[in-house]
């Protein structure tokens, strides 16, 4: 299973204590989803480009300018897929005011399994296939669910690690929508890269 | 902090354990039957070997070709628990529960030390959160009389 070497798991304790992220895994408590980090302090979210099921490369810096809410997620994990539901109704729901969903599933299979599963729940975001590389620049992703919603600027809001609540995501996203539609407009959405955005 | 992180990180290796079995004496021509004790730490749960849902993954014992023929495994009890991110209850082990393997050992079997080795899948949730499926080998030393 690639996410889980001795190795890995000591890089990615320390990444996430590094980055301060609030870690929930081994606990049964329920973890609060993290508020936003504030404006100036927030780090940008590393970029990758993996595939969508169509084939089309899927750059993260594709988005930029938009809210992104990325979801670390598994089609085996409960958690994950209860909070599927709630991601559609964020992806139609804000798609107009400049936000989006992106899916990075840590199947090992692939879209073998992925894409039934997705047409099944009828997932109307996109998504992605995730690997190490991809978790390893996020901390380690070591427990599912883990989501981050990303500002337009491309930078980390807020970590959420293990089943959040729907308020909790949604007014998150409320609040960066707000914060930063004044920013929209002059922030270029092809980011680093110049890609166009997709479609 | 990064040594809090750590030992939580470190704790999750090892959500299940599995107790090494010890050496089993069988007589050719006869049947065996092995015990894989399975202990999940506190507020920890794995699927059983029927999940109540399509998707999940089940708990799995599976045995290489070896001295022994396997006859059965055998599953113990799932409990139906309901948790926060499931619509109905789930099938599931918790705490501390015993796999068996029922094995035949064939009249041609050849005498004196072998070993059997094994593969026990799972993949281990809490109430919040999911972990990566794992594998565990299960290796038994055997007499054969």
């Amino acid at each position: 299973m690639y996410l889980f070497s001795v190795r890995r798991v000591l890089l990615a304790a320390l990444s996430l204590s590094l980055a301060g992220f609030g870690l929930g895994c081994g606990s049964s408590k329920p973890v609060r989803a993290a508020s936003l980090t504030a404006s100036a302090k927030r780090k940008v979210a590393a970029d990758f480009a993996l595939k969508d099921a169509d084939g089309k490369l899927v750059k993260l810096s594709d988005f930029k300018g938009k809210v992104v809410l990325l979801d670390f997620w598994a089609t085996w994990c409960g958690p994950c897929k209860f909070e599927i539901p709630w991601f559609k109704e964020f992806e139609r729901g804000y798609k107009d005011q400049g936000f989006l969903v992106l899916g990075v599933s840590m199947d090992e299979e692939g879209w073998q399994i992925v894409k039934p599963f997705a047409q099944e729940l009828g997932i109307n975001y996109r998504i992605v296939i995730g690997n190490d590389t991809t978790a390893d620049l996020y901390g380690g992703v070591t427990a599912l669910p883990t989501t981050f919603l990303i500002d337009r600027e491309g930078k980390v809001a807020s970590v959420h690690v293990g089943l959040a609540s729907k308020a909790d995501f949604e007014n998150g996203i409320k609040e960066l929508l707000a914060e930063s539609a004044g920013k929209s407009a002059s922030v270029g959405i092809d980011g680093r890269g110049g890609a166009s955005r997709p479609n | 902090m990064a040594l809090t992180a750590a030992a939580a990180l470190l704790a999750q290796i090892s959500i299940l354990t599995v107790a090494p079995v010890r050496m089993v004496k069988v007589k050719r021509g006869g049947t065996a039957s092995i015990r894989v004790a399975c202990e999940l730490k506190p507020g920890f749960h794995v699927n059983s070997n029927k999940p109540a849902e399509d998707f999940l993954i089940p708990l799995r014992l599976t045995w290489e070709k070896g001295v022994l023929e396997v006859a059965e495994v055998v599953f113990p009890k799932a409990l139906f628990r309901k948790f926060d991110f499931s619509e109905k209850p789930l099938s599931v082990y918790e705490g501390a529960f015993d796999v068996e393997t029922r094995f035949r050992i064939p009249a041609g079997a050849p005498n004196g030390l072998g070993m059997m080795t094994g593969k026990l899948r799972y993949q281990a949730c809490n109430d919040r959160e999911c972990f990566p499926p794992k594998t565990v080998e299960i290796r038994v030393p055997l007499q054969v009389e």
